[in-house]
């Protein structure tokens, strides 16, 4: 029976080993994930900005659908962390069917392979690996589908509190195309976890889900209304595809309706900060007025990025490690009593 | 004579309305007498069946035998023995093998496979259009000399209303059944689950409940208008239930099912992408459900297995990627008997939705009644059955119930008197 | 077994770094405590000499060796040291040296921030059971502990000594 993807990621004692998604992770738990970014972020600001921390363990960028940024910055916080990085593009027409997906996954493992980070256009995929494939090697969600994006998510959060000193109590708007982002169904579980006082959604209704309010979040499809007391305003970006599948009419008018302008702007609070998972369709999704201007801190999330990757990576692999000793040990208990003579009686 | 004499059996069979223990005697395949002993002839073997329930044989409106075409999932032998573990003495074949049945080649040879198993009969369902591509007709009438009781395009989608006016124009013309599956597949595609909070939450591309109500419409106005005999196969929303009852009070001859799926698990049964759980039609919301079973109880809607057997590759992958279907044969009777035992569902409407509508839609007598042909199933509704993977009759791996125990067996079952499984 | 009292060990080995940096020529010594004891002898001997810089931290929960074994500490806070530590004097401090391992995390972190111009450790107990060829320059207790026993240093205020 599958069970609950937030219990698969966890250890006995609730501890890290996955990082499937943010739902149904503990506010402490969260914490302790911007806590370790944090202390990350000042060994990035060194000359030397590697840690002997992963020395030995090996690390597979296994990326079914092409993200070079996100890979990137996995790598990079791989190699800060001492780690060896393997990078597979595997286009997805090679392992349309599930065995083939096994097999390369098998494969991999045989190889003594500690960790996969795993990019997948298929919803649930990485948890299907966790659970079904290679549960004894730590998975990072590097995005599956439509459904998570948990890295990039902690990093946005971790990016709100150093800039608005805390995510409780704050007024969050995430605008655009909901509908096909893991991104914000990711910031949507963090940020209530979290404790912020209102998480809005913000988009036409052809990109907002069904029932996205079940999520916890409360739907606007006007920018006035719903960027009204935000103190975080989320962008997110739109794919040129979505002219095509009758969801928009086209780029203009979205820029119009939702486009973050210096004028849309004054209808959130002063000092509230604009963020974007980038890339940016400048003129689209936000004007370079806005993007570039002091309220952005597009550039800040960036360098956040590799801190947060950094904290996961090391906390997945320290949960994955403690499960294995652990197993060990029961392995040689078990074995002392094969030991045990015929006819020995036990206390 | 000699005969078969089945001693203090709890006798249901609501096509009389009939809910008594009695004894039942069978001789040359037929029911001979019921109640007392007739009054010639001796008994040849009895069976002593105090707290068994003896109901008229289950029949099957839609299973996927997987033969011709998939023996890794399944075979006719296989599939049709599962069938008979939960009470069933006909299971109608879905066409969407391969090659298709739509030729009466495929279903000379799904009817020889059949006899030689000699477990549940198969009930051949021929397809409508070629291949089920939806553009040409298939080779209706011939089909329907070859012994198909019935036809379907399956949950292969017609390419536009013409030729689903077509298919039923045809048909009408030799008054042979049409079963279709209400699905839009502009409004369903790419959907692997109920459109709701849990699609939302998972990320999962989701099917509206307007993908069935929207054919179903369409089907509905062109059952009206063109005199048709249709069954809609496999319905899953409230509002199909709704509309169907709408059209039987504007004097449109339709008939319905719901797979047994639908009636036990909710969309819910998704979350953790237990990929078990994709089946089509899609598990739908707690409203629904309930919809679905009130009808039920009202006698106005059947129960299909809509049993789709798969090997274990074909379900090992992220949840959109695996295939849609759910091995149910197996746990069939002891899911539907929980269903009874919670109080969803009364135990008189179970049999009249899985043996005295599918009989009615199938123009069959099943009833068990003197002279009738004795077509039964004797259950032990209290004895538990452990589901492992290992001991399951049906060939698919993708069982509900397996690694579960649950209440409620076949003891035996008969057709044409003649004892088939137990 | 009797523990040491921590406020006159402490101000001994205040007198004796004082003497020690005197003897060796540092001028301008930069301390640096491992957290989480090492930070509170630090400051304690920080308020004694009234060093310039203040105290810096080092968390070396990013260097332990024994990372595969017991996995990330739970709260890793992170370092504070000031923005080069490139030819400066650093004074380690803890507040127990045992197997020396914890010492060799904290120099290769310190050298991954500069290359210091010297680096000398300083603890308040020593209690043997040495693995690396690691040994304070100066020390304030060296304590012989039975088999199994461990000391246990609390604070920050006040600073107490414990057996476990």
């Amino acid at each position: 029976m599958t069970t609950d993807p937030s219990q698969v990621q966890l250890t006995a004692d609730g501890r890290l080993k996955h990082f499937l998604t943010t739902e149904g992770l503990s506010r402490e738990l969260l914490t302790e994930i911007l806590d370790t970014a944090d202390s990350f972020i000042s060994t990035q600001e060194r000359d030397v900005k590697k840690v002997p921390l992963l020395r030995g363990k090996t690390v597979v960028n296994l990326f079914f659908e092409n993200s070079t940024r996100t890979r990137s910055t996995f790598e990079l916080a791989a190699k800060r962390l001492s780690a060896d990085i393997l990078n597979l593009d595997i286009a997805k027409s090679a392992t349309a069917k599930g065995e083939t997906l096994m097999d390369t996954l098998w494969n991999l493992e045989a190889m003594y392979s500690d960790m996969f980070v795993v990019r997948h256009a298929d919803s649930g995929a990485a948890h299907f690996i966790a659970e079904h494939v290679t549960p004894n090697v730590a998975i990072i969600n590097a995005g599956d589908g439509r459904h998570a994006h948990p890295t990039q998510a902690m990093l946005d959060m971790l990016t709100i509190r150093r800039h608005q000193g805390s995510i409780e109590g704050k007024i969050v708007a995430i605008v655009g195309d909901i509908l096909h982002s893991r991104v914000a169904r990711s910031q949507i579980h963090a940020l209530r976890t979290l404790g912020a006082a209102e998480v809005r959604v913000i988009g036409p209704g052809t990109l907002l889900p069904r029932d996205i309010e079940a999520l916890g979040c409360k739907a606007y499809y006007r920018m006035e209304d719903g960027l009204k007391d935000c103190d975080v305003i989320i962008m997110l970006r739109l794919q040129k595809e979505r002219m095509q599948n009758a969801l928009l009419p086209s780029e203009g008018e979205f820029f119009k309706l939702y486009g973050l302008t210096e004028e849309k702007l004054t209808y959130a609070k002063p000092d509230a900060i604009v963020m974007h998972p980038g890339p940016i369709n400048r003129g689209v999704e936000i004007e370079s007025n806005v993007a570039d201007g002091p309220q952005s801190v597009i550039l800040n999330q960036v360098s956040y990025g590799i801190a947060v990757r950094m904290a996961v990576m090391a906390m997945a692999m320290s949960g994955q490690q403690q499960e294995r000793n652990e197993l060990a040990e029961q392995n040689s208990e078990q074995s002392d009593v094969h030991n045990n003579e015929p006819g020995q009686e036990e206390a | 004579m000699r005969y078969l004499h089945i001693e203090n059996a709890r006798l249901i069979d609501p096509s009389q309305n009939l809910d008594q223990v009695t004894d039942v005697y069978v001789a040359e395949g037929r029911i001979h007498a019921i109640g007392h002993k007739p009054a010639t002839g001796g008994i040849e073997h009895s069976i002593d069946a105090s707290g068994l329930l003896l109901v008229p044989g289950l029949i099957d409106l839609g299973a996927h035998l997987a033969e011709p075409g998939f023996t890794h999932k399944g075979s006719i032998a296989s599939e049709t023995r599962a069938a008979c573990a939960s009470g069933f003495t006909h299971v109608c074949a879905l066409p969407d093998t391969k090659p298709v049945a739509d030729s009466p080649a495929v279903i000379q040879l799904i009817q020889e496979k059949a006899a030689k198993a000699g477990f549940a009969k198969v009930l051949p369902l021929g397809a409508l259009t070629q291949g089920l591509a939806g553009e040409q007709l298939a080779s209706m009438f011939s089909l329907s000399e070859a012994g198909c009781v019935a036809l379907s395009n399956a949950r292969a989608p017609f390419k536009d209303s013409y030729v689903l006016r077509r298919v039923m124009e045809y048909a009408a013309t030799y008054d042979i059944p049409v079963f279709l599956n209400p699905d839009d597949a502009a409004l369903s595609d790419g959907g692997c689950m109920h459109e709701g909070p849990t699609a939302t939450r998972l990320g999962l591309t989701g099917i509206p409940q307007t993908a069935e109500t929207i054919a179903l419409a369409q089907m509905l106005l062109l059952v009206e208008q063109t005199g048709v005999r249709a069954h809609i196969s496999q319905i899953s929303c409230a509002r199909s239930v709704r509309m169907l009852a709408q059209a039987r009070e504007q004097g449109i001859r339709v008939s319905a099912d719901t797979p047994l799926a639908n009636l036990i698990y909710t969309d819910e049964a998704v979350t953790g992408y237990n990929s078990q759980f994709n089946v089509q039609p899609p598990l739908r919301s707690e409203s629904d459900r309930q919809a679905l079973l009130a009808a039920v109880n009202a006698g106005e809607l059947a129960i299909s297995s809509n049993h789709r057997p798969h090997e274990v590759a074909a379900k090992k992958a992220p949840f959109a990627d695996a295939e849609p279907g759910m091995s149910i044969f197996d746990g069939f009777l002891p899911l539907a008997l929980r269903l009874v035992e919670r109080g969803e569902l009364e135990l008189s409407a179970l049999i009249r939705a899985t043996s005295t509508l599918p009989a009615a839609v199938l123009g069959q007598n099943q009833s068990l009644s003197e002279s009738n042909w004795f077509n039964a199933a004797l259950i032990d509704p209290a004895a538990e059955q452990s589901f492992r993977r290992s001991t399951l009759l049906s060939k698919g791996r993708n069982s509900p119930v397996a690694g579960k125990t649950l209440k409620g067996a076949v003891n035996a079952v008969f057709i044409d008197g003649r004892k088939v499984f137990g | 077994m009797h523990l040491p009292d921590i406020e006159q060990t402490c101000t001994e080995l205040g007198q004796r770094l004082a003497a020690y940096l005197q003897q060796n020529n540092i001028e301008q010594p930069l301390l640096v405590g491992i957290r989480t004891g090492g930070v509170w002898i630090a400051e304690r001997l920080q308020q004694q000499l009234q060093t310039e810089d203040g105290v810096s931290t080092l968390d070396i929960s990013f260097y332990r060796d024994d990372f595969t074994r017991h996995g990330l500490h739970p709260q890793v806070k992170g370092s504070e040291l000031p923005d080069s530590i490139e030819d400066r004097h650093i004074i380690l401090i803890d507040d127990v040296v045992m197997s020396g391992r914890t010492i060799r995390a904290a120099m290769n972190e310190l050298f991954d921030y500069g290359r210091p111009a010297s680096i000398s450790l300083v603890c308040l107990l020593d209690i043997g059971r040495r693995e690396l060829p690691i040994q304070p320059d100066l020390c304030g207790v060296t304590l012989a502990l039975e088999e199994g026993q461990l000391v246990k240093l609390s604070g920050p205020t006040p600073l107490q000594l414990s057996l476990a």
